[in-house]
C-alpha cells in the first residue's frame, strides 16, 4: 500500500509571476496531483488559488518549497467534514471508503456511526455518499458539492 | 409433528388484528422464536411477521397526470426540473423514471460523473413539498392546440401521482468485488482494485422475499409499507427469476424473485424515498419497502424464521466478469459473514460494506409491526401469488 498525502492549500501569488505556469511545474517536475478548487488570477494582479495537492509527502514538500522560492505563499487549510444526520439514510456505503474508520458500523445494531474526532478530512466519503450527507469545509466555509474535489483513492 | 398441523386463514388473522389480539413480530424477532419454539410452536404463537428493506432500487418511477391548460395540450415531451419524463402515453400523462438524469447532466464525461440530479431527486423534492418546474411540448392538433406548457407545480397541484416501481425488493443480490487493477464505480458502489473491499445490498433476514422464499403468501394485491405509506404488490417484477439456485431452506443463493409495487405517492414521505447520486454510475432512488407475512402454517413460520447465518449469496467480480456477462462466482458467503464486516475471498480477508440500510430496514419492519398491532393495517390476500419455481 502506498500512502498518498492529500492536503488543501491557500496560495497567494505576487503579481510579478501571475503569468508563470507554476501549476504545470508542480505536476510535471514534482509529480504532484493538483486539483484547483478556486481560482482568482488576473494578469498583472495578485492572484489567489485554493488547490488540493496529492502525492507523496516528499514531493509535495519539495513542490511547496519551489513555490516559496518564487515568492508564492502557501498556507494549509484545515478541512472539516460533518454529517447531515437528517440526510443520511444509514446505508453504510461510506464505511467502505473511509481509510481511518471515522465512518464505521456499530455491529450490535448495524447503525452507521461518524466519529468526527477520528476524521482526517480526506474527503473520500463526500462524493461516495449517494445522498450527499457528508459535507466538507475549507477553513470556515462549507462547500457546495460541485466544489468538492473528486477523490483519487488513497491506495493503489 | 405432534398435534394436528396448525392452519390459519387471512380472515382469521385479520379478525385478530381488528380485535387487537394479533401477535406481530419482526423478521429479526422471529428468528429467535422459531429457534426456541420450533416452526409449529412459532406458528401457534405468531400471526404476522413484518419485513423491511431500504436500499437503492433503480427500477422505480412515478406515473403522473400533469393536468390540462387552456388551450389544451397533447404533451409528447415532458420535463420535471429539466429531467425528461416519458410523454408517449396520453395527452397529459407521463412517466418519470428514477434513473433519468437531468438533460444537461455531464454524465460520465468527466469521470466519475456525479449525477447530481435525476428522476429520484424530483420525486424526493415533490415529497418535501418543494415546487418543481414542469415543462411540456406538443406538436399541436385540432383538439389539443397548445404546443408549450410551463409551470411551477407541487405534489398537491398534480391531479394524480402513482409510484410505480417495475422491479423492487430483489430476493438476494450479489456481493460485489473488483479483481481488476483499477478502481471501478458501479451501481454496487466504489470497488477498490484487487479485491480490497466488498459491497453487498440486502437486508438479509429482514428482507421481504427472503422470508417468503417460495412465494407462499406474497402476490398480486399484497398490501405493503411503501415509501412511508401504503402500497401494493401488483405483479412479479421485471427479471423475476424463481428458478435461481436455492439452498435446502428454499432461499435462493443468488438474485431470484422481484416485485412490482405501486402506491399513491401523495401519502408517502421523503424519509422513505430518497433521490440518489451514485458516483460514476447514475441517478437512482432509495425505496423503503416492507411486506407483512401472515403465518398461515408451520412451513411459513419456518421460512420467516431463517437467520442471516442461513442466507447465502455469491461473490461476483465487477471489475471484469459482470460487464462481460461472465457468470462466475468467487465463493458463497452468508449474510451473517457479510454483516460481521469481513468475508474471506480466495483465502484473503476482505472488509465489507452494506449499501442497503439495515437499521432503516429494521425501522420499517417495526413501523409495519406497530401499524398492524394497532389495528390500522389489515392484511390483504393476494389474487394470485408470484410465480414460483417450476416443479
Ligand atoms: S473525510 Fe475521510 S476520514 Fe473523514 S469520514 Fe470521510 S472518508 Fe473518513
Ligand atoms: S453513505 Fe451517506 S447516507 Fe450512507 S451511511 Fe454514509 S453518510 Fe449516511
Amino acid at each position: 500500500m502506498i500512502t498518498v498525502y492529500r492536503r488543501i492549500y491557500y496560495i497567494r501569488y505576487p503579481k510579478e509571476i501571475s503569468e508563470k505556469p507554476i501549476i504545470y511545474h508542480l505536476i510535471k517536475e514534482y509529480d504532484v496531483e493538483v486539483n484547483i478548487l478556486r481560482a482568482n488570477i488576473l494578469p498583472q494582479r495578485e492572484g489567489i488559488l485554493i488547490i488540493e495537492l496529492a502525492g507523496n509527502k516528499a514531493n509535495i514538500n519539495a513542490g511547496l518549497e519551489y513555490l516559496g522560492k518564487l515568492g508564492v505563499s502557501s498556507e494549509r487549510l484545515a478541512t472539516r467534514i460533518r454529517r447531515d444526520d437528517e440526510r443520511c439514510f444509514q446505508c453504510g456505503a461510506c464505511t467502505g471508503v473511509c481509510p481511518v474508520g471515522a465512518l464505521y458500523i456499530r455491529r450490535e445494531d448495524m447503525a452507521v456511526m461518524f466519529d468526527a474526532d477520528k476524521c482526517t478530512g480526506c474527503n473520500q466519503c463526500v462524493l461516495i455518499c449517494p445522498v450527499r450527507a457528508m459535507e466538507m469545509s475549507l477553513g470556515e466555509e462549507w462547500l457546495e458539492t460541485s466544489e468538492v474535489p473528486t477523490p483519487t483513492p488513497l491506495f493503489s | 409433528m405432534g398435534n394436528a398441523a396448525i392452519s390459519k386463514t387471512y380472515a382469521e388473522i385479520n379478525a385478530r388484528i381488528k380485535s387487537g389480539e394479533a401477535v406481530v413480530v419482526t423478521a429479526e424477532e422471529m428468528v429467535d422464536i422459531v429457534r426456541k419454539e420450533g416452526p409449529e410452536g412459532a406458528a401457534v404463537k405468531v400471526d404476522v411477521v413484518t419485513t423491511g428493506t431500504f436500499a437503492p432500487m433503480c427500477s422505480s418511477g412515478v406515473f403522473f397526470n400533469i393536468g390540462q391548460t387552456v388551450p389544451t395540450i397533447k404533451a409528447s415531451k415532458v420535463w420535471f426540473n429539466k429531467v425528461p419524463a416519458y410523454g408517449g402515453i396520453a395527452a397529459v400523462d407521463a412517466y418519470l423514471g428514477a434513473t433519468e438524469p437531468a438533460e444537461d447532466d455531464p454524465l460520465n464525461k468527466i469521470y466519475p460523473g456525479e449525477f447530481r440530479y435525476g428522476g429520484g431527486h424530483v420525486i424526493e423534492d415533490l415529497l418535501r413539498g418543494k415546487s418543481v418546474f414542469l415543462e411540456a411540448k406538443g406538436y399541436g392538433t385540432d383538439c389539443y392546440a397548445s404546443r408549450k406548457m410551463k409551470k411551477e407545480i407541487t405534489l398537491k397541484d398534480l391531479p394524480y401521482a402513482l409510484l410505480c416501481n417495475p422491479r423492487n425488493g430483489y430476493q438476494n443480490y450479489n456481493c460485489a468485488v473488483n479483481f481488476s487493477d483499477k478502481v471501478v464505480h458501479t451501481y454496487m458502489g466504489m470497488l477498490k482494485p484487487k479485491c480490497k473491499n466488498a459491497n453487498f445490498c440486502s437486508a438479509g433476514e429482514l428482507s421481504p422475499l427472503f422470508n417468503d422464499p417460495l412465494y407462499r403468501t406474497i402476490g398480486i394485491g399484497t398490501r405493503i409499507f411503501l415509501g412511508g405509506g401504503i402500497g401494493y404488490v401488483t405483479w412479479h417484477g421485471t427479471q423475476h427469476n424463481p428458478n435461481a439456485a436455492r439452498a435446502a431452506n428454499g432461499t435462493p443463493t443468488r438474485p431470484a424473485g422481484t416485485m412490482m409495487v405501486q402506491g399513491d405517492l401523495k401519502q408517502m414521505s421523503h424519509r422513505w424515498l430518497k433521490g440518489l447520486s451514485l458516483l460514476g454510475y447514475g441517478c437512482s432512488l432509495a425505496v423503503g419497502l416492507g411486506v407483512p407475512i401472515p403465518v398461515l402454517n408451520a412451513e411459513i413460520a419456518a421460512c420467516t424464521g431463517v437467520g442471516d447465518d442461513e442466507l447465502f449469496t455469491q461473490v461476483v467480480d465487477y471489475g471484469y466478469d459482470y460487464t462481460n456477462g461472465i457468470a462466475r462466482t468467487y465463493g458463497e458467503v452468508s449474510y451473517a459473514d457479510l454483516k460481521s464486516g469481513t468475508i474471506v475471498v480466495n483465502g484473503q480477508s476482505v472488509p465489507t460494506a452494506p449499501l442497503s440500510s439495515i437499521s432503516k430496514a429494521r425501522e420499517i419492519a417495526q413501523t409495519l409491526k406497530d401499524w398492524i398491532a394497532s389495528g390500522s393495517f389489515m392484511l390483504h390476500e393476494p389474487a394470485m401469488k408470484l410465480p414460483g419455481p417450476d416443479s
